[in-house]
């Protein structure tokens, strides 16, 4: 599962370890996040990521 | 500063920082100002505080308005310690308990500051609420420039706090727009993007487009830095969204270095060549400038040009600095390239182009290396290179 960086604050999904307070449980891959989620730490909408 | 009455009830309570030159590594040549503003309604209203040092200041500008402790909640627009390290002071002579409203990144980086001593109420984005004849509506602005920024919407009043945003470095006892001079303010706010909102242009575009979709009306524009917009806010807006494209004009930039003046030699005999093919550009020697200004005219040029002399093996330092300030600024679509002299082995030139290409600039991919110091034709070749630079930036800008 690959890692994804936000283009605009350089925060990184890490799909092991999900996005616990946005309810994204550990395990889920980037491409399986829901398409209304956003980046927690900057608000950027998921097509703002880039493959880390 | 005297608090001053910007519209009615509503009045700017902040202060002037007249001596400030280094803000965090940004020269601040006329000082800045912290500005807050405070609402007097059914409610009474502080936006935002000031810089810690300042915070007595603050009060007594409010205490010439209404007595500190009839203030019945605060709106932190942004954590940055220059609007939030007066919040303790504040906190503390209008009552702790009192509600300290902010985003909800707000809440979070409001606590990474100051603990969890104050009432913090983190706000939904569009949120509304009433404090009398007014209605406060709170628009979540993340990352513009802090993941906690957010601006507040006086309703009734037409007036946008839009916190850093529209700001500029500026320190006077005017306070508005109407009263400095255009082209003064205008370059300074240009500073300011190109120093602090250059890397989130992309978020500035949807901004602006998402404030015409809301068909938010301003009529008065109040940052925390410098005058308030309200002969023409639009202005700003647009010039925002300007820089936020990115598409330069007719110019480079010669940024350089350099040792034993070689490196001096080439970058005035590119400049001049790019100049006599009806480019506008500047040879900016960077030790005779300031980062934070070199920034700001790699903003509008099309060809950002650096120069190098090679050091034991490496970049100049001051080089270096430069670089890395303006990687991380994002600046976009520009065209690179690179120069230097060397004594032996002369690595600067592809260092520089390994950085300008890591930037993603379409890096030419002739460099000017020159040994030692430049012969009339070896300024010759760096005149042509100018010129070759040119109908690259001539074929490509707006």
């Amino acid at each position: 599962m690959d890692k994804y960086v936000c283009q605009i604050c350089g925060y990184i999904y890490d799909p092991e370890q999900g996005d616990p307070e946005s309810d994204i449980g550990p395990g889920t891959p980037f491409e399986k996040l829901p398409d209304d989620w956003v980046c927690p730490v900057c608000g950027a909408p998921k097509d703002d990521f880039e493959k880390a | 500063m005297k608090p001053v009455e910007i519209a009615r009830g509503i009045y700017n309570v902040g202060v002037i920082d007249w001596n400030i030159r280094d803000f965090h590594g940004y020269s601040t040549e006329c000082g800045t100002t912290y500005n807050a503003y405070l609402i007097v309604d059914e409610k009474v209203v502080l936006i935002d505080a000031v810089k810690k040092e300042f915070a007595d200041q603050l009060l007594a500008n409010i205490a010439a308005v209404v007595d500190p402790r009839r203030i019945d909640l605060v709106i932190s627009n942004h954590t940055e310690m220059d609007h939030s390290g007066g919040l303790p002071r504040v906190m503390h002579a209008i009552g702790e308990e009192k509600p300290l409203y902010c985003s909800k990144m707000g809440r979070k980086n409001l606590a990474q500051h100051f603990g969890e001593k104050f009432a913090y109420q983190p706000l939904e984005n569009g949120q509304e609420m009433e404090i009398g004849s007014r209605t406060l509506t709170f628009l979540e602005t993340r990352m513009l420039h802090w993941p906690d920024s957010m601006f507040t919407y006086a309703k009734e009043d037409r007036i946008l706090f839009s916190s850093d945003a529209f700001g500029q470095h500026y320190a006077g006892y005017e306070m508005f727009d109407d009263a400095v001079d255009e082209q003064m303010i205008m370059g300074q706010a240009k500073k300011y993007f190109a120093n602090i909102l250059l890397l989130y242009t992309a978020k500035i575009l949807k901004l602006a487009q998402q404030i015409t979709d809301m068909g938010l009306e301003i009529e008065m524009i109040c940052p925390d830095h410098g005058i308030i917009w309200r002969r023409d806010p639009a202005k700003i807006i647009n010039a925002y969204v300007d820089w936020s494209r990115q598409e330069a004009g007719k110019k480079a930039v010669v940024i350089y270095d350099t040792m034993w003046k070689s490196t001096r030699l080439m970058a005035e005999a590119i400049a001049g060549g790019i100049a006599e093919s009806g480019v506008s550009v500047r040879p900016i020697h960077i030790r005779s400038s300031h980062r934070s200004d070199i920034i700001t005219e790699v903003l509008d040029a099309k060809a950002v040009v650096v120069g190098s002399p090679t050091l034991n093996n490496g970049l100049f330092p001051t080089v270096a600095d430069v670089l890395t300030y303006m990687k991380g600024l994002r600046p976009k679509n520009k065209i690179g390239a690179a120069f230097g002299s060397y004594g032996w082995s002369g690595e600067s030139v592809k260092l520089l182009q390994e950085e300008l290409a890591a930037m993603k600039f379409d890096v030419m991919e002739e460099g000017m290396k020159i040994q030692y110091v430049p012969q009339a034709e070896d300024l010759e070749k760096c005149r042509e290179y100018g010129k070759t630079i040119a109908q690259k930036v001539l074929a490509q800008a707006r």
